[in-house]
């Protein structure tokens, strides 16, 4: 009888010791994992918060241009649907390819980002990492994209592979690229949708 | 050099130019169709806009390799439209002109917010018309044509 019971708590003793090893492994890989997701994240931004990329996520009236993200010249304005209006459509001058001989930078269905995918306030300032990857994650906001949708839209949406052949200013020079390959921001962004799209805290 | 078929006007052109000229230099030197002007060069000012497939284009920026099969109208082919014959006759009406220099390019461009909104505010003219520049500043007389046109065309 003794001896059954010793041998019950030591049954016990393991089951408890491994669990809780169990446990504690677990919590370490889902740390590592979320660690390794923020930090994929903080790449992805760094490309999204480039000029070839924010320059038409603004939250203001009208497109930026240029390293230095000035307002678009010409008047140009967003429109209802972020396409310019009528007489000053984006497309007016934007056409489907580069422009390279005239220094205006083309793509398929040229246009801005909707306001609900702003990655800027209304002074034309960045927005935090944090409030980007809230932005980004929110399917209310950003054309109802789950993680693999996401991954997709990096991969293969013509206007985010034109931040890495962004063509010729007008005089002649090579327009700057993000600071990742596409490669690596694709790499990045499997990575952070891979760990769950895990976001920085704060504002 | 190369070869393009271009529709101008409804009618089928044929050039032999770089695939880089812009569609500008196109319409005034190869067709000799100089009612579309040249201002800035670098789509800041509407004095070379023309219609592709309707949408006012700024055609000093378009290289013509890049037009394609697309329907090209110039000032002097959209009289022959009614939205665009009743703007000319605003403009002649309101006395619109004084140099006279970027009128085919608001002219144009005035066409294409008609046609996308018949019945334009003063805010829709203004955005609308924002990318026109006249250094003759006939912009109150540009506006009341655009009205006038807009009643005609009830």
């Amino acid at each position: 009888m003794l001896s059954n019971s010793r041998f019950l708590i030591r049954t016990l003793l393991v089951i408890l010791v491994s669990t809780l090893t169990w446990i504690a492994l677990s919590a370490s890989a889902a740390d590592s994992n979320a660690a390794d997701g923020l930090a994929a994240w903080q790449k992805v931004y760094s490309v999204l918060t480039s000029p070839r990329c924010i320059n038409c996520h603004t939250a203001t009236n009208y497109p930026q241009q240029g390293d230095d993200r000035h307002r678009h010249f010409a008047n140009v304005i967003r429109g209802l649907e972020g396409k310019g209006v009528p007489a000053l459509n984006c497309v007016g001058c934007h056409q489907e390819t580069n422009a390279d001989s005239t220094g205006v930078p083309g793509g398929h269905n040229w246009h801005l980002a909707p306001l609900s995918m702003r990655w800027q306030d209304a002074n034309d300032q960045p927005l935090s990492s944090a409030a980007v990857c809230r932005a980004v994650t929110d399917r209310s906001k950003n054309n109802g994209l789950d993680g693999p949708a996401l991954l997709k839209h990096h991969e293969g949406e013509p206007l985010v592979l034109w931040a890495w052949n962004p063509g010729l200013r007008p005089d002649g020079s090579r327009r700057t690229l993000p600071p990742l390959s596409h490669a690596e921001f694709v790499a990045a962004t499997r990575i952070w949708v891979e760990s769950g799209m895990p976001c920085p805290q704060g504002r | 050099m190369a070869t393009y078929e271009l529709n101008v006007n409804g009618q089928r052109k044929q050039v032999n130019v770089d695939p880089s000229t812009p569609l500008l230099w196109v319409l005034r030197e190869e067709l000799k169709m100089t009612g579309t002007k040249y201002g800035c060069g670098i789509s800041a000012c509407g004095a070379c806009t023309v219609h592709l497939d309707g949408i006012a284009t700024r055609s000093c920026v378009v290289p013509v390799s890049l037009v394609g099969n697309r329907s090209i109208v110039t000032i002097e082919g959209i009289g022959g439209d009614p939205v665009g014959r009743a703007v000319q006759d605003a403009w002649v009406d309101k006395d619109v002109v004084q140099c006279g220099y970027c009128q085919s390019g608001q002219i144009m461009s005035a066409v294409a917010l008609l046609k996308a909104t018949p019945k334009p505010t003063d805010t829709n003219i203004e955005e609308s018309m924002g990318g026109n520049l006249c250094r003759c500043a006939t912009y109150v007389r540009i506006r009341e044509a655009i009205k006038s046109a807009s009643q005609q065309l009830k």
